[in-house]
């Protein structure tokens, strides 16, 4: 659990690659897997679940497309927040049903003077500002200061890819 | 998009089961057939509504390096930038916002080491200097959207 090396083998690697665009959508999907590469359906199932349980796999499941369902504002709040309070901050902001991202960052003073990112998705800026006040009355007197950047424009979205195997082994 | 496209949509960003027949074990909790679930899902896919169906890889966990990155690129080369920085397949998404760091990507790499070496190549090829945030601390990841 605690090796920082690379917890994936060679068959974990296959099985990555080959779902890389995502599960077949076939009655039998992890079969499907199996059959292309030549494996066994248990142990191809086998993998996914142990893949889960160590959070290699964050999960298996559809991602919506949140411009296509409407959720058109997608807005980066940014906190300046004293670092001796952050954690206890993120708890409490993370539990929010509306931050799907929550994370302590590096400030880069002096152009950047914010340590502490909340991501908000609503349907237009003012559900989004709405929803940065309720951080922002959570935060109380350990809301620094804050801005919220919005996304004027989507430059790349492929998500996360395995670079092609060839180089290394 | 209906109400089975939207229950569906909310049922299955949980997840999806591991077994034999997983979209058969999902649709009996949506109670309709699996050849119907299976059709609606390629055609939300197809559609756009769903980027992704399968599962999601944790680029860390995996050994590799994640890094959010800002850069401030003055307008009369924005599009230049772009085209240099989306070069990198390591680029895994990126985005303009308002504000004078304006450009903000994620640079996710299969060692720790190429982050590192990613910017001082990003840097030297636009010429302008990045902002590496890299996180400290996660407290919370999971997209959920009720529709």
């Amino acid at each position: 659990m605690t090796d920082e090396n690379t917890p994936i083998d060679a068959i974990d690697r296959e099985i990555i690659e080959a779902t890389q665009e995502g599960l077949p959508l076939t009655p039998q999907p992890y079969h499907d897997i199996a059959e292309n590469l030549g494996l066994d359906a248990a142990e191809v199932i086998h993998r996914f679940k142990r893949m889960l349980a160590e959070g290699i796999i964050r999960r298996i499941a559809v991602v919506p497309n949140h411009y296509a369902l409407g959720f058109k504002a997608n807005g980066m709040s940014v906190w300046n927040v004293p670092d001796e309070h952050v954690r206890e901050m993120g708890v409490k902001i993370g539990a929010l049903d509306f931050v799907s991202h929550c994370y302590h960052r590096p400030r880069h003073l002096p152009d950047w003077p914010y340590n502490f990112f909340a991501m908000v998705h609503g349907r237009d800026r003012d559900e989004v500002e709405i929803k940065a006040e309720k951080i922002s009355q959570l935060l109380g007197e350990n809301d620094l200061e804050h801005r919220i950047l919005y996304s004027t424009r989507i430059l790349k979205k492929t998500g996360f890819r395995l670079q092609k195997s060839s180089r290394s082994s | 998009m209906d109400e089975a496209d939207r229950r569906i949509i909310n049922a299955l960003q949980t997840g999806i089961p591991v077994c034999d027949h997983p979209y058969a074990e999902c649709a009996a909790e949506l109670d309709m057939t699996e050849e119907e679930l299976l059709r609606r899902l390629a055609s939300l896919r197809e559609a756009g509504i769903l980027s992704r169906i399968g599962p999601m890889y944790h680029a860390e966990r995996l050994g590799g390096g994640l890094a959010l990155v800002a850069m401030s690129v003055p307008p009369e080369d924005f599009d230049r930038v772009t085209e240099q920085v989306n070069a990198f397949d390591e680029v895994a998404h990126n985005y303009e916002r308002d504000h004078k760091l304006n450009m903000w990507f994620v640079l996710a790499t299969e060692k720790t080491e190429r982050v590192k070496q990613v910017l001082s190549e990003i840097e030297e090829i636009t010429g302008y200097p990045t902002y590496n945030m890299p996180k400290i601390e996660e407290f919370f990841v999971g997209l959920r959207f009720d529709v």
